[in-house]
């Protein structure tokens, strides 16, 4: 009896919050067959949007992940002063809104600013443009990498890496050939979260981007243009182009997700 | 994303004996750098910028009439997204350890749905589910309750995704012990799997209400963001950012900031009880 209520709680809270939403963006975007879609997602502008989108992500993603790598070996591996403070630091990003996080490298790389005028004067501009449309996605996808590779690195301990260094092998060959390998899974999970976090984030980059139009916008940047200008259709369109991008994110993550005691070889 | 999360709720990775390798002093040294050009230099220049006017003035913007509406709104409802994320978070990874129903493994891919699905996409579904033109009939655009709705939809996996492991973990034995000799179900629950679980939920909890907090993307559409009402205090700022006021905008965000702090803060702490249970 209990059990069976919780079961109908369960369900019909995750049927109303989780199933339904995605269902009904599905059927809006195809209700009238798979043309319109197409129409809008093959817009010049729609095109650009993806490629907008695809170099910030990937740039971000690039960056986070040698910081993430870096930042897990510092974490696990060495004792410094400040060490607990880079840790708690690192989990920041996770709840700072994502508006704060576009206003505070504005305030620091804007063209008004001093740093950022001194950049604009060098001919490197940040905000309104896609630097700072990198570090904003940077900023707030910053702790999946490492947060993902730091457990595995804890796990298989340093023995092997030590061995290693006892047979003469370099720093960089110790990295490559042991401990590369061993995160290997932890890392590619970390790196499809992060693109996964990268492709979707519009709050930050809403602010840093300008919001320039066939120059900064991304995809959920376009996705909101058009639904201001009462294109529903081709909101619903690019909405769900994002789904499909989730949902791979997911079934991949799914796979990735490093299992306990899997790496504990 | 699940994996990402129990970590969170787990104490800091332990330090281990030193050894030379790669050129730890250039490694450092990147990672510093990246995380004060990208994180710290811009949010402190925030607070710096909260404090253009002064103490005074810095009071004067957090407290204008929009602007505590707008923290009010979003600390009160982070609350209450918490306290039922609690509650429906533990319930639903109650149902994916304990239970066996045909599709479970389907259902425990999709609680990771919203951390996937980009918050403006979130807010189109919502707004299609739960707007004016609802196909079920349930109209919360424009209301609070829509704010609410949105926030819940994003922070769904926090606490299921702390609890879950801590659950497949509990050793069976005691229940069962518990009720061969008279315990009830409720009894055997609070005095045996409450306690167990209670520093990963308080966990998760604590993760979901700084998630709340800083919410935006997703409630853009169905609260309609009206001034003094279902304005939240990323949506105030947002505004601000516009409007060009920057101290107005940096003052509100540094109360968002030292909240945030305040829960990064609570999180370490139960981060250690977690470990002090293990």
């Amino acid at each position: 009896m209990s059990r069976w209520s919780l079961r109908t709680v369960v369900l019909a809270y995750l049927a109303f919050l989780l199933v339904l939403p995605v269902a009904v963006i599905l059927y809006r975007t195809f209700q009238h067959g798979m043309s319109p879609v197409i129409d809008t997602l093959t817009t010049s502008e729609a095109a650009h949007a993806f490629q907008v989108t695809l170099i910030v992500a990937l740039c971000a993603v690039v960056l986070n992940t040698v910081f993430g790598v870096g930042a897990a070996i510092l974490l696990v591996r060495y004792r410094f002063p400040g060490r607990r403070i880079l840790d708690a630091l690192i989990d920041l990003p996770i709840a700072v809104s994502p508006v704060v996080v576009g206003l505070a490298l504005t305030l620091v790389y804007g063209s008004r600013t001093g740093f950022g005028g001194w950049l604009t004067d060098h001919g490197i501009q940040v905000i309104f443009s896609l630097p700072g449309m990198v570090m904003a996605t940077s900023f707030v996808a910053l702790p999946l990498v490492v947060r993902a590779v730091a457990p595995v690195l804890e796990e298989i301990g340093e023995e092997q890496e030590q061995a290693a260094a006892t047979l003469g092998a370099s720093a960089f060959q110790r990295f490559t050939r042991i401990t590369l390998p061993s995160i290997r899974g932890a890392l590619a999970y970390g790196v499809v979260l992060s693109l996964a976090r990268a492709l979707g984030e519009f709050g930050a980059v809403a602010v840093v981007s300008g919001r320039l139009i066939g120059k900064t916008e991304t995809v959920p940047l376009y996705v909101l243009d058009l639904y201001n200008n009462f294109d529903q259709t081709g909101a619903y369109a690019a909405a769900t182009s994002l789904v499909l991008v989730a949902v791979v994110a997911l079934v991949a993550s799914r796979f990735l997700r490093p299992r306990a005691g899997v790496s504990r070889a | 994303m699940s994996q990402l999360v129990s970590e969170l709720s787990r104490p800091g990775v332990r330090a281990r004996v030193k050894m030379p390798a790669l050129g730890p002093s250039v490694n450092g040294g990147f990672v510093v750098l990246f995380l004060s050009l990208v994180v710290l230099i811009p949010l402190s220049m925030v607070v710096y910028h909260a404090a253009d006017d002064g103490w005074s003035g810095f009071w004067h913007q957090v407290h204008s009439p929009l602007a505590w509406s707008a923290l009010k709104l979003t600390v009160g409802t982070s609350l209450v997204v918490a306290l039922i994320n609690l509650v429906m978070g533990t319930a639903i990874a109650w149902l994916l350890v304990r239970d066996r129903l045909p599709g479970q493994s389907v259902l425990d891919t999709i609680i990771d749905l919203p951390f996937a699905l980009p918050t403006i996409v979130a807010g189109v579904t919502l707004i299609l589910l739960f707007g004016t033109t609802s196909p079920i009939g349930i109209d919360l655009a424009y209301a609070r309750s829509g704010v609410l709705v949105a926030l819940l939809f994003v922070t769904l996996p926090f606490v299921v995704r702390t609890v879950q492991p801590v659950l497949l973990e509990l050793d069976r034995d005691m229940e069962e012990a518990a009720a061969s000799l008279g315990a009830s179900p409720l009894t055997i629950f609070r005095r045996i799997v409450l306690p167990t679980i209670a520093p990963a939920a308080a966990a998760g909890t604590t993760l979901s209400f700084a998630r709340a907090l800083s919410e935006f993307g997703s409630i853009n559409f169905i609260s309609g963001n009206l001034p003094g009402h279902t304005q939240v205090a990323s949506v105030f700022i947002y505004g601000k950012i516009q409007e060009d006021s920057v101290t107005g905008a940096a003052a509100v965000s540094t109360v968002l900031l030292a909240v945030s702090l305040v829960v990064i803060v609570l999180l370490t702490v139960i981060q250690r009880w977690v470990a002090r249970r293990e």
